[in-house]
């Protein structure tokens, strides 16, 4: 009896592994490569990160990815200062770098999980809104409080978004342009141009996407 | 547009979705589950497993099947991990500590994928692609072979038989999963979700400068961790991440993904037990409260109580701009009433109670689609304790589906409903009693203890999102979060397995005039309060102390 439940529970556990290694076969092998194949073929840019390129056709990142815009890091300065010459993305608090393997200075793409009632979270909320009050006011053109929309003083939950609201870039045109030595009306149609409305309508929100804005931005300076 | 109108416009258009996929994919899934056809590559892969696909099992070599095949799949996962760094493939990443291989291990075979590990910078594209992205699989093609075996236990009669293990593994995975994980991985690349073998790669930066990325077949992974309610995620922030969740579009069509199956295999259920009727009063349960709980997500979400929300003018930390509030609180409640667990957005920064929905949706029992197979199985326990306590009421002995559920079967549904909540709540207890657990907390207070609540309550219900401020990479949760999503996983499955033996030896009972009608929709709704009823009872002390104090104090 005990021999014949030792060879029975010796023989499914065969079955199991030999199914176990086909099946990888046929859903880690064969099906990745497939769709690989598909992809590579028919997708070819998307597929490999939808890098962009500036009209120098230098690539600038990947137009899916969110980037820093920010001055050379200062001595003795913890955190390098946003270079106001272009449109700001939100903020990246959650944002790390490996821990793990650091042969390599991979992102981490992740968020801050604090809680609303969180400390820390609302001082990251208030520093930002005064920030983004003081970085964006021009001689002829006052920040009001409520004129900055949520995304502007959060951080999103990759880190790594790459879009702002149409607020919070309506609120930068007076910087940029001031900064750029552009008339504010150029740089209004220029986020004008782009701008992402709701897919049909009503999927997602109405977005800007930073790193687009910024290369035609530059794209036009350097004309 | 107001966002919350735009908000409605996609539940609409997801529910007209799902609406139109439901009956060709239920109906398919019953043929796929009743056909006697093996097809050419089926029966290759039968002689190499060394099964007869034929030979009909009961319900202890079912669930024998089910045990050996998912003891050899941790085993094997976690050896891959122990061994990653000297495997070639691995852009050379080192291997995976015993104690995190282990939780990991557990974690994607029990269909959970709770991640303590970060995905872009630990596990490299052969563990992603042949290990961690085939249990997606895997792991979700068992949890269907055991609802298809519990309702042919309600199907079949004077047998003891409940089909055969291999061949429900099989045929789930290669007639239902893969074909629609190529369909929904090559939309995904369209919409820009990555697909290659690249290794870390620089990409240069608009203000100079590089950034380091690692690719990967990333869409061919999203595609089924959605399809198979599964979750795990190629890179740290999940569905959150751009190359994993491009756009709006991408956005529904995941979601999509997640409930296609579980709504469906309703449909299934309705075919193979000979009444479409009784499939639609299980839809109808399933469907109330999912949308229920959207319509509460979104009312708390948008009105954005906190004090941090407040003063931001909206709950955005932890969201994506392209998503706004209503995808991402869409995606929020689907992936938590489903095994799912994948996240958009970061649960742990959302308004208190909104907090508290994802983590009921979880305790639930995640029945409401729930995960692919686990969700039906489940609620037909809930359906199955529904008419006892109707039958309490009326001093009658209850049937379901013409069989009687006597003093054997409802013990069997009364330990399934104990197993979960004795592991959320006991190693929550513990985990609290402890002095060192709480270090991993990063908020204090009542949401700090619902960051453990939340772990417990995902590991032991197989869902894996986290309130990720808690740092689980530890001995004591890798272990503890380990075993309880082992337990949570297989020991329901004995109890299932075990009920639908004790339904298939039945010989059926002539319905009455005073049979219970449970394809009706007075049916429907003392399901809903039975569901309710019983977890409000059990986790209404624990909820109480986490999201419940805070929602109130903001």
């Amino acid at each position: 009896m005990t021999n014949n439940t030792v060879s029975s529970t010796a023989r499914v556990l065969g079955a199991g592994l030999r199914a176990l290694l086909v099946l990888t076969l046929v859903c880690g092998v064969v099906y990745p490569l497939a769709v690989t194949g598909v992809a590579q073929a028919l997708f070819n840019d998307k597929a490999n990160g939808s890098e962009l390129k500036d009209a120098s056709g230098q690539v600038v990142g990947s137009s899916l990815i969110g980037q820093r815009y920010d001055l050379p890091l200062k001595d003795g300065d913890e955190s390098p200062a946003p270079d106001l010459k272009w449109f700001q993305p939100r903020p990246s608090n959650g944002l790390g770098s490996n821990s793990a393997n650091t042969q390599y200075s991979l992102i981490l793409s992740g968020a801050t999980n604090r809680s609303g009632d969180n400390e820390e979270l609302i001082q990251w909320v208030k520093d930002a809104e005064a920030a983004v009050v003081k970085d964006n006011s021009t001689a002829t053109y006052k920040v009001d409080h409520d004129d900055i929309p949520p995304d502007a003083v959060t951080s999103s939950g990759s880190g790594l978004d790459p879009d702002i609201s149409p607020a919070y870039a309506k609120l930068q045109v007076h910087r940029v342009a001031e900064r750029n030595g552009l008339d504010v009306k150029e740089v209004e149609d220029l986020v004008a141009d782009h701008t992402t409305g709701r897919l049909l309508g009503f999927m997602g929100e109405p977005r800007v996407n930073v790193l687009e804005l910024n290369t035609a931005l530059r794209d036009r300076t350097q004309d | 547009m107001s966002p919350q109108l735009a908000g409605l416009l996609q539940l609409i258009a997801l529910i007209a979705a799902l609406a139109l996929a439901y009956r060709p994919l239920g109906d398919y899934m019953a043929k796929v589950y009743s056909s006697e056809k093996h097809y050419a590559p089926e029966k290759w892969i039968y002689k190499v497993i060394g099964a007869n696909p034929a030979a009909e099992m009961r319900w202890p070599a079912y669930l024998r099947g089910v045990l050996a095949f998912s003891a050899v799949s941790v085993l094997f996962l976690y050896l891959m991990q122990r061994v990653q760094g000297s495997l070639p493939g691995s852009l050379g990443f080192s291997s995976i500590d015993p104690d995190q291989a282990f939780n990991t291990a557990a974690s994607f075979v029990a269909n959970t994928n709770w991640q303590s590990y970060y995905g872009e910078q630990a596990m490299g594209h052969v563990v992603q692609t042949g290990g961690l992205a085939v249990q997606n699989f895997l792991s979700a093609a068992v949890g269907m072979a055991v609802a298809v075996a519990l309702v042919r236990g309600f199907a079949r009669s004077r047998t003891g038989e409940l089909g055969n293990f291999w061949a429900d593994l099989v045929r789930g995975t290669v007639r239902i999963l893969i074909p629609i994980s190529v369909i929904g991985a090559i939309v995904l690349v369209a919409c820009g979700v990555i697909q290659n073998f690249s290794g870390i790669h620089q990409v240069g930066q608009f203000t100079g400068g590089t950034q380091e990325w690692n690719g990967g077949a990333v869409a061919s992974q999203e595609a089924i961790k959605e399809l198979g309610t599964n979750g795990g995620g190629y890179f740290n922030a999940n569905s959150a991440h751009p190359f994993e969740n491009p756009n709006p579009l991408s956005n529904l069509f995941e979601i999509f993904l997640i409930l296609l199956i579980p709504f469906a295999l309703t449909r299934t259920f309705g075919r193979m037990v000979g009444s479409l009727k009784q499939g639609y009063a299980i839809l109808g349960t399933m469907a109330v409260i999912w949308i229920g709980f959207v319509a509460l997500m979104m009312w708390t979400e948008f009105a954005h109580r906190g004090p941090a929300f407040e003063i931001a003018g909206g709950a955005m930390e932890g969201k994506e701009t392209r998503f706004g509030i209503a995808g991402s609180s869409l995606f929020a409640v689907s992936t938590t009433l489903t095994s799912t667990g994948a996240v958009n957005s970061f649960h742990s920064s959302y308004t208190g109670f909104g907090g508290g929905i994802t983590m009921l949706g979880m305790q639930l029992g995640e029945i409401a689609p729930g995960g692919v197979g686990s969700g039906l199985y489940g609620m037909l326990i809930m359906a199955i304790i529904a008419v006892f306590i109707a039958g309490l009421m009326v001093g009658r002995t209850p049937e379901y589906l013409g069989k009687k559920i006597g003093t054997r079967q409802i013990k069997f549904a009364a330990c399934y409903i104990l197993v979960t909540p004795a592991l959320v709540l006991g190693f929550t207890a513990v985990a609290m009693a402890l002095p060192t657990p709480s270090d991993s907390m990063t908020n204090s207070g009542a949401h700090g203890f619902s960051e453990i609540l939340y772990a417990y309550t995902s590991g032991a219900n197989n869902n894996g999102s986290a309130f990720a401020g808690l740092n689980a990479d530890t001995q004591w949760f890798n272990s503890t979060i380990g075993i309880a999503m082992l337990l949570g996983r297989f020991l329901p499955m004995v109890f299932v397995l075990a009920l639908a033996g004790s339904l298939a030896e039945q010989k059926p009972v002539p319905e009455t005039a005073g049979t219970l009608r449970t394809d009706k929709p007075l049916y429907a709704g003392l399901l809903v309060g039975t569901i309710l009823i019983i977890t409000g009872l059990t986790y209404f002390p624990a909820l109480a102390l986490g999201p419940l104090a805070e929602g109130l104090a903001s």
